[in-house]
């Protein structure tokens, strides 16, 4: 397995997901890949750091130290980033979700840095991120519109009674979350492909300087990534709700 | 030398997989113009950076989005191999 999961430094360039067993589902053979094994090493990671701060949290004390500090500070942080966004209304209800995806796909995507090959850079997982979004997005248009509005925005640059617009609107619609989980798996995996090419092909070279590149590549690009899908999907959510 | 079918379609998948990535002058150009306009934004009202910074660096990764379509094309062409 580690063989698999490692992105060792060895002189075969490897970034491709590998399968470790195959299961019987429903009477169709699924693969268990590497991508699941790293989306439960973060998952496990992040139902610690819950059950940790929960424990943390319980025993609060007025003059916080380390942990504390940096819980409150993630919290208050992004609480800030959601009712800037999305308003006073729809904001208490969709931040857990943003904290709980900010979260996840942040170590998603810098677990590149501890020799994890990024669940983020497997197309499955960012297309059911995607299609999370997708979801919650016509639930808040169907909750907060009638149906006339929503035939009247489809429609948008023409009266509703003409209807020609409508297919394009309609792949508007269905773009929204290609286009968002395609910006993610794209911007991660193109790190992951560039950093086994370093490993793979100069192998011994690599020595200390590919740290810079890791700065870079996994540090920067996933945590604008993050931020952007985080925004996008807030942006795209309180679009159906009125301002207030 | 043979060349049969298989090695022609390989030989084509890689000259369209450069051809895709040429897709990155486009965002090249666009993050240029809006990393541009941010530093205008900062020398005309520094208090500002960084509410600038952020704007610039979130359009900047929605720019990006089409050339790494490209990017993804290429890939596809390389390692997936759809076509042979």
């Amino acid at each position: 397995m580690s063989n698999a999961i490692l992105m060792s430094s060895g002189s075969d360039i490897d970034f491709m997901i590998h399968g470790l067993f195959p299961v019987d589902f429903f009477g169709n053979e699924v693969w268990i890949t590497t991508s699941h094994v790293c989306i439960l090493i973060v998952m496990l990671l992040m139902l610690a750091l819950g059950v940790v701060a929960n424990i943390k949290m319980r025993h609060a004390t007025e003059v916080p130290d380390m942990l504390q500090n940096l819980l409150e500070l993630l919290v208050e942080k992004l609480d800030g980033i959601v009712f800037g966004t999305m308003g006073k209304i729809a904001a208490p209800i969709y931040r857990n979700y943003i904290l709980t995806i900010f979260v996840f796909i942040f170590l998603s995507n810098i677990s590149g840095l501890f020799g994890l090959r990024p669940p983020t850079a497997d197309y499955g997982t960012t297309l059911s991120m995607g299609l999370i979004t997708f979801t919650l997005i016509h639930v808040a248009q169907f909750k907060n519109n009638s149906l006339k509005q929503i035939w009247t925005d489809m429609c948008s640059p023409l009266p509703p009674w003409l209807p020609i617009w409508f297919p394009i609107n309609l792949i508007s619609e269905i773009a929204v979350p290609i286009s968002l989980s395609l910006r993610l798996f794209a911007n991660v995996l193109s790190g992951t492909v560039i950093m086994a090419l370093v490993y793979g092909l100069l192998g011994k070279l690599a020595l200390i300087w590919p740290a810079a590149l890791h700065v870079y590549l996994d540090l920067f690009s996933g945590a604008i990534q993050t931020y952007v899908f985080c925004m996008l999907t807030m942006t795209y959510i309180s679009q159906n709700y009125a301002a207030e | 030398m043979n060349i049969t079918g298989h090695d022609l379609i390989m030989a084509c998948s890689a000259i369209g997989a450069g051809l895709a990535v040429i897709a990155g002058i486009g965002p090249g150009i666009g993050q240029g113009i809006a990393a541009g306009h941010g530093a205008a934004a900062v020398g005309r009202n520094p208090g500002a950076k960084g509410d600038i910074m952020s704007t610039m660096l979130l359009g900047q990764a929605v720019a990006e989005t089409t050339g790494l379509y490209g990017l993804v094309i290429a890939l596809l062409l390389l390692f997936v191999q759809p076509l042979g």
